[in-house]
């Protein structure tokens, strides 16, 4: 196309227009190209956050437009301590949830790995709790921590472990338990999943040959598994931190961040402020303080993928 | 296609009619000489786009739609009803409310007009034409739907909740009726957990059943989240007292009120491990509704809220008003749809649909047959007239209305009820946030 192109534009370049050379602008067509594109991104993406940020600095009301306060809603929040509860319950739900989801997500992923007998049947078994839509597992667990129909207070009452119901969801620790439970229960078929595919492109031939030196299996895991699914894990971990963190449907349909706020997440909180309540522009504050939360998780999984040692191991740098 | 004949017209105006049969016809020949003699006359061509609550009662429904078609019939109106769920009522009005469209009428909980006053349609004449015909509105329900001397919307009725109680456990308590003040209802409340047949109402975010009885234990010590100024006084002695008579009373509930929502004590109740609790009629309806329970409802009985120290009563109950936006292309209709819900004709056998669920906030329906029909019924004919407005005595508005929303309240008596926080942390909290809602 090129060499096509400049012989039919030279004779001509001396008297061209500035229309004439922009025309054969290849840079300028290009821009053309992408304008689809940023425009989705742009209306899609980039405006409601935009808009989300500045609702966050006005005193906008559901129904109402609001007046620029500048910082006056995260100053109020700074001092609010139901924020800072909620941030300290984000954080331990995240951490807590999306390190075991990891634990348990990896065992299962080398577990499924291995030949078995029905071994299509169950890895087509575990993804059952991602199948299931999210707010009917809520409900499902909403009922079997409920304080006086639990299913689990009930076995243990007629096992005579117990003589009262337990509390699930209304002590504010076991709340925290229950919550992170279900969102593990919900979460770990991704993880175990995705690092399965992420297993088996690990070549056979590279285990052989550690086997014929001598290697033990924790060796094999350590030196051979290990490296070369950091890239896989750094991914799939930046996801389930992601979902972990903006999690509200688990939390909305258990225990609406009850009781006394125990298990409001910054998420829910946000919901409750912004749209139950009515205050927008507050709603938006705590939702616009979840960014930096989120932009930091993103960007070590950015820069752990981009550095070669997280992906080949020590000391190829 | 089909051709227009005379002839399918006919066919037609048939089917209209047999429909007509099987809403009543009586009720379809009121309609249509209502609608012939009405202050309103519906335009012509005239469209409303109607959201209301999802119901809890199906009869309820059943009512509400006969008249839905009884209306359209008589005057030509196009009717698009449709229901949400209580939660999501408010948000999408308020949507309708903030880009202008999508909806004619909004039928709500709470103060909802109050929420956007200057995007509602002003119903004075629909207001003074049903209050002169049925003997006045209630006080509470004229203060929710009332801005100066505008009428924001119109209150339909209000939801009441009552004690709904076991009669063979308080019986075994040694209580021959229902406790009338605050101490007798906490020696009741004792009495009940010793002999393992306790009582239990919701601390945790349960929008309806938690906010109704925390307001009724604070307004009864003469505690209020603000004064008629608006001025924040929520930490006082009063509050103080309001708080430790709450935390006795929940020590002596059924364990796990603090993660309650508004159907965790119907669930109980009929599953017979509570004995005492404040909700709407649905439990007694639903157990006499339910031939397994036949004991159950035979056994459930109702009873006023008890007077706190104040010496009147002092409960909240749920107001359920109805706005027409002032976008609406068709503001006749919309007030003529409104007032014929009121009239005596529809709103007699809409209140028996209800079963006990609505009760009227005109004073002229305090004779309808629904409240003398089964006696348990009677105790939710007050609710209009002995609940406070949802402020307390403070403004109504979206202010109040934020604050009940964001559990403040509710979060106050948790915090000192479950040991998170001590009287004055659990007041300072609540004076704080309030503080910024009322700014």
């Amino acid at each position: 196309m090129a060499d096509v192109a400049i012989p039919r534009a030279k004779p001509h370049m001396s008297e061209d227009s500035a229309w004439t050379q922009l025309k054969h602008n290849r840079n300028w067509l290009g821009f053309w190209f992408m304008v689809p594109a940023m425009a989705f991104l742009i209306f899609f993406l980039a405006y409601p956050l935009g808009l989300g940020i500045w609702l966050s600095f006005t005193d906008t009301r559901i129904g109402r437009v609001g007046h620029f306060v500048a910082t006056e809603n995260y100053e109020w929040l700074w001092d609010d301590s139901i924020f800072w509860l909620s941030v300290f319950n984000t954080l331990l739900y995240t951490f807590v949830a999306s390190a075991l989801k990891f634990a348990i997500g990896l065992y299962l992923a080398l577990l499924l790995n291995e030949n078995m007998p029905f071994k299509a049947m169950l890895r087509a078994m575990v993804l059952i709790p991602f199948i299931v839509p999210t707010v009917l597992s809520a409900l499902a667990f909403w009922w079997i921590f409920d304080s006086q129909f639990s299913i689990i207070s009930w076995s243990l009452r007629h096992l005579g472990i117990i003589n009262q119901n337990i509390n699930f969801l209304g002590d504010t620790t076991w709340a925290r338990i229950c919550v992170i439970f279900a969102n593990i229960w919900r979460g770990v078929p991704f993880v175990a999943i995705t690092l399965l595919a992420g297993l088996q492109t690990v070549s056979p031939s590279l285990y052989e040959a550690a086997t014929l030196d001598g290697a033990t299996r924790w060796q094999n895991f350590r030196f051979i598994t290990y490296p070369l699914l950091t890239p896989i894990i750094a991914v799939v971990m930046t996801f389930s931190v992601l979902f972990t963190f903006t999690d509200f449907q688990l939390i909305w349909a258990m225990t609406r961040g009850g009781p006394v706020n125990a298990t409001h997440l910054m998420a829910t909180l946000s919901y409750q402020r912004a749209i139950i309540a009515g205050q927008l522009g507050e709603g938006a504050a705590i939702s616009s303080a979840m960014i930096p939360f989120l932009l930091a998780a993103i960007m070590v999984s950015w820069f752990g993928l981009q550095r070669r040692k997280w992906q080949q191991g020590e000391n190829n740098d | 296609m089909q051709d227009f004949t005379r002839r399918t017209l006919l066919q037609g105006g048939t089917a209209l009619a047999a429909t007509g049969m099987l809403t009543g016809p009586a009720l379809f020949d009121f309609a249509k000489a209502w609608a012939q003699s009405a202050p309103w006359k519906a335009e012509p061509g005239a469209k409303l786009t109607v959201m209301r609550w999802k119901r809890f009662v199906p009869a309820e429904d059943d009512a509400f739609n006969a008249m839905v078609a009884a209306f359209k019939a008589a005057t030509g109106t196009e009717m698009n009803v449709f229901s949400e769920s209580f939660e999501d009522v408010q948000p999408k009005a308020s949507v309708a409310a903030n880009t202008g469209s999508g909806l004619d009428l909004a039928w709500g909980l709470h103060t909802l007009p109050q929420l956007f006053p200057t995007k509602v349609l002003k119903m004075n004449d629909v207001a003074d034409y049903l209050g002169k015909k049925y003997g006045g509105w209630t006080d509470a329900a004229a203060k929710t739907c009332k801005q100066g001397n505008d009428w924001l919307g119109i209150p339909v009725a209000t939801n009441g909740g009552y004690m709904t109680y076991r009669k063979s456990a308080l019986d075994k308590a040694g209580f021959k009726e229902f406790p009338k003040d605050f101490p007798s209802f906490l020696e009741m409340c004792k009495a009940l957990k010793a002999n393992n047949t306790p009582a239990g109402f919701a601390l945790g975010h349960a929008s309806g059943d938690g906010n109704s009885w925390l307001h009724w234990v604070l307004w009864g010590h003469g505690a209020y989240t603000v004064d008629q100024n608006d001025k924040i006084i929520i930490n006082s002695p009063e509050t103080a007292k309001a708080l430790e008579y709450c935390k006795a009373l929940y020590d002596s509930f059924i364990p796990g009120t603090a993660s309650w929502n508004d159907s965790s004590n119907n669930k109980a109740f009929l599953a017979g491990e509570l004995y005492c609790t404040a909700n709407g009629i649905s439990i007694y309806v639903a157990a006499k509704t339910d031939a397994s329970k036949k004991e159950l409802a035979a056994d459930t009985y109702h009873a006023l809220w008890p007077v706190g120290p104040v010496g009147k009563p002092t409960e909240l109950q749920l107001a359920l008003p109805i706005l027409a936006f002032n976008f609406t292309k068709y503001p006749n209709a919309s007030k003529a749809f409104v007032a014929f819900m009121l009239e005596k004709e529809n709103y007699e056998k809409w209140l028996d649909g209800a079963q006990g669920y609505l009760t009227q906030t005109l004073n002229g329906y305090e004779s309808a047959p629904i409240w003398t029909a089964d006696p348990k019924n009677a105790v939710f004919s007050q609710a209009s007239k002995r609940t406070l407005p949802a402020a307390g005595i403070g403004t109504v508005g979206e202010k109040a209305a934020t604050a009940i929303a964001d559990f403040i309240v509710v979060d106050m008596f948790a915090n000192y009820c479950t040991g998170t926080k001590d009287a004055k942390g659990a007041m300072a909290e609540a004076e704080r946030q309030l503080k910024r809602i009322y700014r």
